[in-house]
C-alpha cells in the first residue's frame, strides 16, 4: 500500500488546523500518522452496505427552547479571560489575510 | 458578439427572533461592544448550543412562501474555518440536508410579467461576530452578532440581468417582511448578498462561458446592481483580452468597493477551502412533522405580488396603488377588510395611500398599528361616496379617527364637516346669494364669455355660504336649474 | 478516628455525618491532610480548595446542628475532573493552552454536587483535554498510581482515580469518551461508571469527543457510585443531548440495589480476552465463578465487528475533537504565543507551543478524517462501522443481562512505558471504547489484586438507561468478590 500520509499533507493538514509544525514534528508525525491510519484504514474491509452511518446514539429529536432573553455575562465577564483587549473588545494582531473566512 | 448576464444569489436574511439562534442572548443593534454575549455565543469551553424554536419556525414559514419543499428531517452541521469573529472557529449551519429546497420566487420581470427564480436551498445557520480592523496595526472583536439566526437562501442562476437581480432582493425584502420574520432593514445590514456572476458569450457560431466570479457581503440594494453591472461589462472585456473560459476550479472571490465602484479580486477560489463539514454532536436532529408543518402553513398569508396583481385586475387600482397598498402587508389587509366591509375600492386605497401611509410613516409604525377599524374605514369611504362629506374633510375625519379611535360619522358632526344634504334648505341659501349677486345672474345667463366664470363665481358663494359643508356638483346642477328656469 | 473515616464510603460518611457521628469538618480535614501528605508524589490534585472546603464543611456542620434538612451528599469530600468547569479555580484541563482559564459558569454536575452539599475539595489532574490513558499527557505532570508510585494511575481521569483510591476525597467525577473512567479505576483499585449517553448533563464539560463523552463517577462502592449518579443526573435544558424525563424517568438508584436479580444472565464474547494478560483472564473467570455461584446463567456471545472498533472510535473521536479545540486559538481567551506577530500567527503559534504532542496527534488525525478527499473512507465510513457495532452490541445485550468483558488488557504499566508508540496505547483501550460507541453504560469494578500486588478490574456492560439494573448485577460481583476498594499498600493514612 502506498502511505496514505506524507510530508506534504502532514503539512497541509497541520495548515488546516492551525499548527504550526516543527521539521521535526512533520518528521515524527508523518511516521506514526501513517501507520495509524493504516490501521484505520481496516474498517474499509468491512461491508456496511445499507447500514446508515450513525451520529448519534440518541432515541432523541427537536431539543427547542422558547425565544426569550436570559441573562448573558456583562462586558467585564466576557472579556476576563481575554488575552489582550482594546476597552470591550478583544484585541488581535492585524488580520493579513483578507478574505478568508467563509 | 451576443453576451447574456447569468446570476445566482446567496442571500443572507437575519430574522427577527427575540434571541440568538442557540443560546438566550438578545439580538438587537448598536449596543455597546460584547454587551450580549453568554458563554455560548463566547464559545467558552464547555458551553453547549441549544436550538430556538421561533427560529426554526420563521424558517419554515420563509421556505414556504419561497415555495420550498420541507425537510421532514434535518439537522445541524459544522462549517470550519478560522477568523476572529468566530469564537468556536466552527459555524454551526445546515451542510446536506437544508431545511428547505426546491423552490421558486415571483419576481416581476422586466417586462412587466411574472417571472420564476428557482431557489435551490434554504437553510437556517448562526451569524458571525464583528471584526473592527483598527488602523491596519491590530483588528479588534465585538461578538454581539455572533450567533444571530440567519436565513441562507440561495438561488439557481436563472437571473439574467442586474435589474432582476435587483427586483429579486427588493421582492423577497418584501415578502420576509410580509410573513413578519425579518425586519429586512437594510442599513442594519439585516440582508447581504453575494451573486455569483458570469457571462454566457456567443460569438462566430461558439458558446462560452466565463469564469464564475462572487461577490462578496454586499448590503444595499444598490450596490447589488451596480457590482453585477460592473462585473459584467469587466468579464467582457477579461474575455476579449484572455479568452479564459470556466472551468472546475477557476471560480474566485471578489469584493465591491463602493468608493470606486469596482469589484476587486480576492482570492482564488482553488487555493483550499475545505470546510471539513460533519454534523454537529451537540445538537440533535429536528423532525418536522405534518402537524407543525400544518402550524406554520395556517400562518402563510398571500404573498405581495400576488396580492399586488389582484388589487389591479379585481379592483382596477392601478399597478402603483396596488404596489403602495401591498408594500405594508397590514395595510393591504386593512384594504382588503375595508372593500369587504363595502368601501369602494379606489376610495379605500386613496385614503388609505393618502393618510394611513403617510401617518405610519410619520409615526414609524405600521399602518396596522394605527388602530383603524376596517368598517369604519369602509363607512369613511361610503361618506365620501355618497356625498356626505367631501374629499378634503374625508382627510381630516381620517386624521382625527386615528387620532380620536370614534367612528366617521361622529366625527363629520362634531367637527361639523357634513354636506348639507337637505335640499330647502340649500335652496333658500341659493336664493340669497342669487339676490345678491344680481350682475353675475345675469352674466351667467349671457352667451358670452364671461357666462361660465359667473356661473362658477355663483357656485363659489354658494359654497362658502354653505362654509364648505354642500356639494358643488348639486349645488351647480341646483344653480344650472334656476337659471334655466328664470 | 481518622482511619475509620477514611475507609469509609461516601454513603456511610453522609450517614455518619447526618447523624453527628462525624463532622464534616474532621471528615474533610482528613482528607486535606491526605492531599497534604501525598499530592506531591501521586500528583492527583492540580487545584485544591483547602479554605473554602473547610468553609463550607462549617457550614454544613452547623446546619446539621440547627436540624436544617440537607442533601444527600452533605458534608462529603467529592473532586471533580479538571475538565469540568468551575466558577471557583482555573479550569486547565491539563492543558498549557488553558492554565489560566477561568470559567464564567459552573457546570451542571458542580451544580448538582452543591446542591446535594457535597464539599467539592478540588481539581484532579488528567491527560490533556482527556486525551490519553495515562496521564501522562498533562502538562502539569502526571498522576503516580498510589499502589505503585512507578507505575501509572490510567487516564484520562487518572487525577480523580488516584484521589479515591488514595483517600484524598471520598468519591470524584470524571468524564469518559473511550474508558477515561473505567481504566483508571480499574488501574487504581475503585469503582468506575461511565452511565449511558445522555444520561448526565454534559454542561461544562469541556469537550474532547462530543458524542461520547459522558461525565461520571469515581467512588469505593458501587452503592456511591448510584449515589453518585442519583445527584448528578437527570435532564438538563442547557443540554441538547441530554435525554428528557419522558424517555428516562427519574429513578433511585440506590433503592433497590441489593436486591437480587432472577434468572441473571452474563454474557461473554466470544475471544474477547485473548489479548489480555494473564491476571486480567483470571479476574475474568473469577467473575464468572462468582456469578455461577450467585445462580446466573453465563452465556457466550459473538460481536464480530468489535474488532474494528478501536479504529472507528479513532476516527470520531479526533474528528470531533479537531473541531472541538478548534477554539483554543488564543484570541478570545486561553494561552497566546507573545511571539505572534499577526492574526495567524496568533492561531498557529499560540496552539504550537500551547497544545501538548498527543493533542496536536488527535488533531492531526481528525483534521485528516474529515478534510475533503478523506472524508468517505475515514469519518462516514467510521459512521456506519459504529452503527453497525451498536446493533450488534444492542443484538448481543439482547441474549443476556450483562455483558462482562476486561477493562483494560494489562493492570497499572510503568510510566514512560507507551509513551514511544501511539498506535499500541489506543489499541488498549479495545475493551472499553465499544460503550462509548454504542452509548451504553458500563461499569468497573475492582475485583481483587495481580501477582505484583496491582488492582484488577473487570466491566459489565448494560443496555441504554439500564444503569438501575447494570449497578445491581456490579453490586452481586462486589459482595461475591470480597474485594471492597482497599487502601493501597505503603500508603499509610
Amino acid at each position: 500500500m502506498d502511505n496514505l500520509i506524507d510530508k506534504a499533507l502532514v503539512r497541509k493538514v497541520a495548515s488546516l488546523a492551525r499548527l504550526e509544525l516543527s521539521e521535526q514534528e512533520v518528521k515524527e508525525f508523518t511516521g506514526q500518522l501513517c501507520a495509524i491510519l493504516e490501521y484505520f484504514h481496516k474498517i474499509n474491509l468491512l461491508d456496511t452496505e445499507g447500514i446508515e452511518p450513525l451520529a448519534h446514539c440518541l432515541p432523541i429529536t427537536n431539543r427547542l427552547r422558547e425565544d426569550q432573553i436570559q441573562p448573558g455575562l456583562d462586558p467585564g465577564q466576557a472579556l476576563k479571560n481575554a488575552p489582550d483587549r482594546d476597552g470591550d473588545l478583544f484585541k488581535v494582531p492585524p488580520i493579513l489575510e483578507e478574505g478568508l473566512g467563509p | 458578439m451576443k453576451v447574456q448576464v447569468v446570476v445566482g444569489l446567496e442571500i443572507h436574511v437575519q430574522l427577527s427572533t427575540q434571541t440568538k439562534l442557540f443560546c438566550g442572548c438578545p439580538v438587537r443593534f448598536a449596543a455597546p461592544p460584547n454587551s450580549l454575549v453568554c458563554p455560548v455565543c463566547l464559545g467558552l469551553p464547555g458551553a453547549l448550543p441549544v436550538l430556538n424554536k421561533k427560529a426554526v419556525d420563521y424558517a419554515i414559514l420563509a421556505a414556504m412562501a419561497l415555495n420550498c419543499q420541507i425537510a421532514s428531517f434535518t439537522k445541524w452541521d459544522r462549517k470550519g474555518y478560522y477568523y476572529p469573529d468566530l469564537p468556536k472557529n466552527y459555524q454551526i449551519s445546515q451542510y446536506d440536508l437544508p431545511l428547505g429546497k426546491a423552490g421558486f420566487i415571483e419576481v416581476q420581470g422586466d417586462d412587466g410579467g411574472i417571472k420564476q427564480v428557482r431557489i435551490r436551498r434554504v437553510h437556517l445557520e448562526e451569524d458571525a461576530g464583528k471584526n473592527l480592523h483598527a488602523g491596519g496595526a491590530y483588528s479588534c472583536v465585538d461578538l454581539n452578532r455572533a450567533g444571530t439566526p440567519l436565513l441562507e437562501i440561495v438561488t439557481e442562476p436563472d437571473i439574467t440581468s442586474a435589474a432582476q437581480a435587483r427586483a429579486l432582493a427588493v421582492e423577497l425584502q418584501r415578502i420576509v417582511r410580509y410573513l413578519g420574520v425579518s425586519e429586512a432593514d437594510m442599513q442594519k445590514g439585516h440582508m447581504r448578498f453575494e451573486p455569483n456572476v458570469n457571462l454566457r458569450i456567443e460569438t462566430d457560431g461558439q458558446a462560452f462561458r466565463t469564469p464564475i466570479v462572487e461577490i462578496k457581503n454586499l448590503n444595499s440594494f444598490r450596490a447589488l446592481e451596480a457590482s453585477i453591472r460592473y462585473e459584467a461589462d469587466r468579464q467582457v472585456q477579461e474575455f476579449l483580452e484572455s479568452g479564459q473560459v470556466m472551468t472546475s476550479g477557476n471560480k474566485t472571490t471578489r469584493g465591491w468597493d463602493d468608493v470606486r465602484q469596482v469589484t476587486v479580486l480576492q482570492r482564488q477560489k482553488e487555493e483550499a477551502e475545505d470546510y471539513r463539514y460533519f454534523p454537529d454532536p451537540d445538537l440533535v436532529p429536528v423532525v418536522i412533522n405534518t402537524s407543525w408543518l400544518d402550524q406554520i402553513k395556517a400562518l402563510l398569508p398571500e404573498l405581495p405580488l400576488r396580492r399586488q396583481i389582484r388589487f389591479v385586475q379585481q379592483y382596477g387600482l392601478s399597478e402603483y396603488d396596488a404596489g403602495v397598498l401591498t408594500s405594508d402587508r397590514s395595510c393591504a389587509d386593512l384594504f382588503d377588510k375595508a372593500v369587504e366591509a363595502g368601501g369602494r375600492p379606489k376610495r379605500v386605497c386613496n385614503l388609505l395611500t393618502q393618510v394611513g401611509l403617510r401617518v405610519a410613516n410619520e409615526r414609524g409604525c405600521s399602518v396596522g398599528d394605527l388602530g383603524l377599524s376596517p368598517v369604519n374605514l369602509a363607512t369613511l369611504a361610503s361618506m365620501i361616496e355618497e356625498g356626505k362629506v367631501n374629499a378634503t374633510s374625508g382627510v381630516r375625519i381620517l386624521e382625527q379617527m386615528i387620532a380620536t379611535g370614534q367612528d366617521p360619522m361622529t366625527l363629520a358632526r362634531s367637527m361639523d364637516l357634513l354636506q348639507i344634504a337637505d335640499s330647502s334648505r340649500l335652496e333658500s341659501i341659493i336664493d340669497q346669494v342669487l339676490s345678491m349677486q344680481q350682475k353675475a345672474v345675469q352674466e351667467a345667463c349671457s352667451e358670452g364669455k364671461k357666462a361660465q366664470k359667473a356661473f362658477n363665481f355663483l357656485v363659489g358663494q354658494v359654497m362658502q355660504a354653505t362654509k364648505g359643508q354642500a356639494n358643488p356638483t348639486v349645488i351647480a346642477e341646483m344653480i344650472r336649474k334656476r337659471l334655466g328656469g328664470a | 478516628m481518622l482511619d475509620a473515616i477514611l475507609q469509609m464510603d461516601c454513603l456511610a460518611l453522609a450517614e455518619a455525618i447526618r447523624t453527628r457521628q462525624v463532622s464534616s469538618l474532621e471528615a474533610t480535614s482528613a482528607c486535606l491532610e491526605a492531599i497534604d501528605k501525598y499530592n506531591q508524589k501521586i500528583g492527583a490534585f492540580l487545584t485544591v480548595f483547602q479554605q473554602q472546603a473547610l468553609d463550607q464543611a462549617r457550614d454544613v456542620d452547623r446546619r446539621i446542628q440547627a436540624g436544617d434538612k440537607v442533601g444527600p451528599l452533605a458534608g462529603v469530600p467529592i473532586a471533580v475532573k479538571d475538565n469540568i468547569c468551575t466558577t471557583f479555580g482555573p479550569t486547565t484541563c491539563g492543558s498549557k493552552i488553558l492554565a489560566n482559564f477561568r470559567s464564567p459558569c459552573n457546570a451542571t454536575v458542580v451544580e448538582r454536587l452543591m446542591r446535594a452539599d457535597a464539599i467539592i475539595i478540588g481539581k484532579t489532574n488528567m491527560d490533556e483535554f482527556a486525551m490519553g490513558s495515562t496521564t501522562e499527557n498533562s502538562a502539569f505532570g502526571p498522576t503516580h498510581n498510589p499502589w505503585d508510585l512507578g507505575r501509572v494511575a490510567g487516564g484520562s481521569s487518572g487525577g480523580s482515580a488516584a484521589a479515591v483510591a488514595a483517600r484524598m476525597c471520598f468519591g470524584a467525577l470524571g468524564s469518559d469518551t473511550g474508558g477515561s473512567i473505567r481504566q483508571p479505576a480499574a488501574f487504581c483499585g475503585v469503582v468506575g461508571l461511565k452511565p449511558t449517553y445522555g444520561r448526565v448533563s454534559r454542561f461544562g464539560l469541556v469537550a474532547y469527543g462530543s458524542s461520547l463523552d459522558q461525565i461520571g463517577p469515581l467512588a469505593r462502592s458501587v452503592r456511591d457510585c448510584a449515589l453518585l449518579l442519583n445527584v448528578i443526573g437527570g435532564h438538563d435544558p442547557k443540554d441538547s443531548t441530554s435525554v428528557p424525563p419522558e424517555i428516562v424517568p427519574d429513578e433511585d438508584l440506590l433503592a433497590r440495589l441489593d436486591q437480587p436479580i432472577d434468572g441473571l444472565r452474563i454474557g461473554l464474547v466470544k475471544g474477547a480476552t485473548e489479548g489480555a494478560d494473564l491476571p486480567i483472564r483470571q479476574a475474568i473467570g473469577r467473575a464468572v465463578d462468582t456469578y455461577r455461584a450467585m445462580g446466573a446463567e453465563v452465556v457466550e456471545l459473538e460481536i464480530p465487528a468489535l474488532d474494528y472498533s478501536v479504529a472507528t472510535y479513532y476516527i470520531i473521536a479526533t474528528a470531533e475533537a479537531s473541531s472541538n479545540l478548534a477554539r483554543y486559538d488564543g484570541v478570545h481567551y486561553g494561552y497566546r504565543s507573545p511571539a505572534a506577530r499577526d492574526c495567524m500567527e496568533v492561531y498557529t503559534r499560540s496552539r504550537a507551543e500551547g497544545l501538548g504532542k498527543e493533542v496536536k496527534r488527535r488533531i492531526m488525525l481528525g483534521t485528516y478524517a474529515l478534510s475533503s478527499g478523506y472524508y468517505d473512507a475515514y469519518y462516514l465510513k467510521a459512521l456506519k462501522v459504529r452503527n453497525l457495532i451498536r446493533q450488534q452490541i444492542f443484538a448481543a445485550l439482547g441474549q443476556c443481562d450483562s455483558i462482562l468483558m476486561p477493562v483494560a488488557p494489562t493492570t497499572a504499566f510503568s510510566l514512560g512505558q507507551m509513551a514511544a508508540d501511539p498506535l499500541k496505547m489506543y489499541l488498549a483501550d479495545v475493551y472499553t471504547i465499544p460503550a462509548n460507541l454504542a452509548g451504553i453504560p458500563a461499569i468497573s469494578i475492582p475485583v481483587g489484586l495481580d501477582g505484583a500486588g496491582l488492582p484488577v478490574g473487570v466491566q459489565l456492560l448494560g443496555p441504554a438507561f439500564s444503569e438501575g439494573r447494570l449497578l445491581r448485577i456490579a453490586r452481586i460481583l462486589e459482595k461475591g468478590a470480597h474485594w471492597t476498594c482497599q487502601v493501597p499498600a505503603g500508603l499509610t493514612v
